[in-house]
């Protein structure tokens, strides 16, 4: 069953604070990876990779260019999976 | 039909008997190339792990460096260098398409009349080449095959690059392979998908350069080459720990092509290698030096003392086609 935008949220953010140590409640909709969390090009290609095996969906990486903020990656996840 | 073929039978295995290196002799920080990028010390160190690369001096061409890491091997190998009778050079940097740059080695090394060819197979070469050697040695085909990776990098970089220019240097590691009473060399586990041919490799072909382009030079999306080499290559890692009937718990050492430290952290991680697993990791002061980085990464294992003759090593080589391949092998 696909996920909820909440839990596909809280799923991310678990690959994002193991993968930079940020706070959790940091890793908000708003929030932006670069400007905000700081995540560098290659950090992000190990999150995009992380999120891509723990929700079963496919990120290319042309994509992945257009995922600025955390939300924008939650759309992404969530319509992808459903 | 009037006759049969008759066949070679090899021994049952084959082993690497010695090993040579060569670096540039140029030790470059990165304060020296940050300039023309637009870059700090820091953001190398932070994005790559580099803090210098090796650059071969004025003069230095990269048949020099293959022609020194060859001696050695073959002296460390305790063999005769007319006893090579196989020569094969991994180069992606030899600037001629022909004459190979294996023919002019063996002569420079009294080899002749070696059997000798290139391999291109840019970051894989090395581990190409002892796939090669290894099933030319236990297939009776030779007895000493010379397996060399040699680059000078630096003759296909362009200063303003951001991609990957700043990451290369100019070396060249050779290993000399032959039979052996044990098994010194696990299966090959070796591939390509050259869908991913576009990510990383020469901006220009000879053809446009002859049409007008400038002098081709290296280009990556780093990326894309990152997120391939640091999750899709554990999988094909542990096919070739388990091709040689081993569990990651009987590797002593790992060393993975030198393309970046990030790519070898997660890869350490991907695989699940034991905290007691001595990693290669010489690219912080020698760079990414193709073809020739993983025989320098275990020259300087020996040298810091994290390895021994006799130890188990798993080596993999992944890049530019894209092409790679991985073996367990015994250290010499």
């Amino acid at each position: 069953m696909a996920l909820s935008e909440q839990e596909v949220l809280a799923g991310l953010a678990e690959i994002v604070v193991e993968e930079t140590g940020v706070d959790a409640a940091d890793v908000q909709l708003d929030k932006s990876f670069t400007d905000d969390l700081d995540i560098d090009s290659l950090s992000m290609m190990t999150i995009v990779t992380l999120a891509e095996e723990k929700f079963d969906v496919r990120i290319p990486d042309e994509e992945v260019k257009n995922l600025v903020t955390v939300g924008d990656a939650v759309s992404y996840i969530t319509s992808a999976q459903a | 039909m009037t006759g049969t073929i008759s066949i070679t039978k090899g021994p049952e295995f084959s082993r690497i008997m010695g090993l040579g290196v060569a670096r540039g002799e140029n030790v470059v920080p990165n304060a020296d190339i940050i300039g023309p990028i637009d870059s700090s010390d820091e953001w190398i160190r932070k994005m790559t792990g580099i803090a210098t690369r090796v650059r071969a001096a004025e003069g230095t061409e990269m048949i020099d460096l293959a022609e020194r890491a060859s001696l050695e091997a073959i002296k460390n190998s305790g063999i005769e260098p007319s006893q090579i009778d196989t020569v094969i050079v991994s180069t992606i940097t030899f600037p001629h398409i022909t004459p190979g740059a294996a023919p002019v080695l063996a002569d420079r090394i009294g080899a002749t009349p070696a059997a000798a060819f290139d391999i291109s197979a840019a970051c894989a070469g090395y581990c190409y080449g002892v796939g090669q050697a290894d099933a030319l040695v236990r297939a009776g085909q030779s007895k000493y095959v010379l397996v060399v990776g040699a680059e000078k990098m630096s003759d296909y970089i362009d200063p303003t690059d951001r991609s990957i220019s700043f990451l290369l240097g100019d070396a060249a590691g050779a290993v000399v392979i032959g039979p052996s009473e044990t098994a010194g060399i696990g299966p090959t586990i070796w591939g390509s998908d050259g869908a991913g041919a576009g990510l990383v490799g020469q901006n220009h072909s000879w053809t446009e350069v002859r049409n007008g382009a400038s002098f081709p030079t290296l280009r990556q999306e780093g990326p894309s080459v990152f997120k391939w080499a640091a999750f899709d290559m554990a999988p094909i890692a542990l096919k070739a720990i388990a091709a040689a009937g081993l569990t990651p718990a009987d590797i002593d050492a790992f060393i993975p092509h030198q393309a970046n430290m990030r790519i070898i952290d997660q890869m350490v991680k991907q695989i699940g290698l034991p905290a007691s697993v001595a990693i290669g990791r010489d690219i912080v002061d020698s760079g990414n030096t193709s073809a020739a980085s993983i025989p320098l990464a275990a020259e300087r294992l020996y040298r810091d003392g994290a390895v021994k003759s006799g130890d188990i090593a798993l080596q993999i080589g992944f890049g530019a086609g894209l092409v790679y391949a991985a073996q367990v092998i015994v250290l010499p």
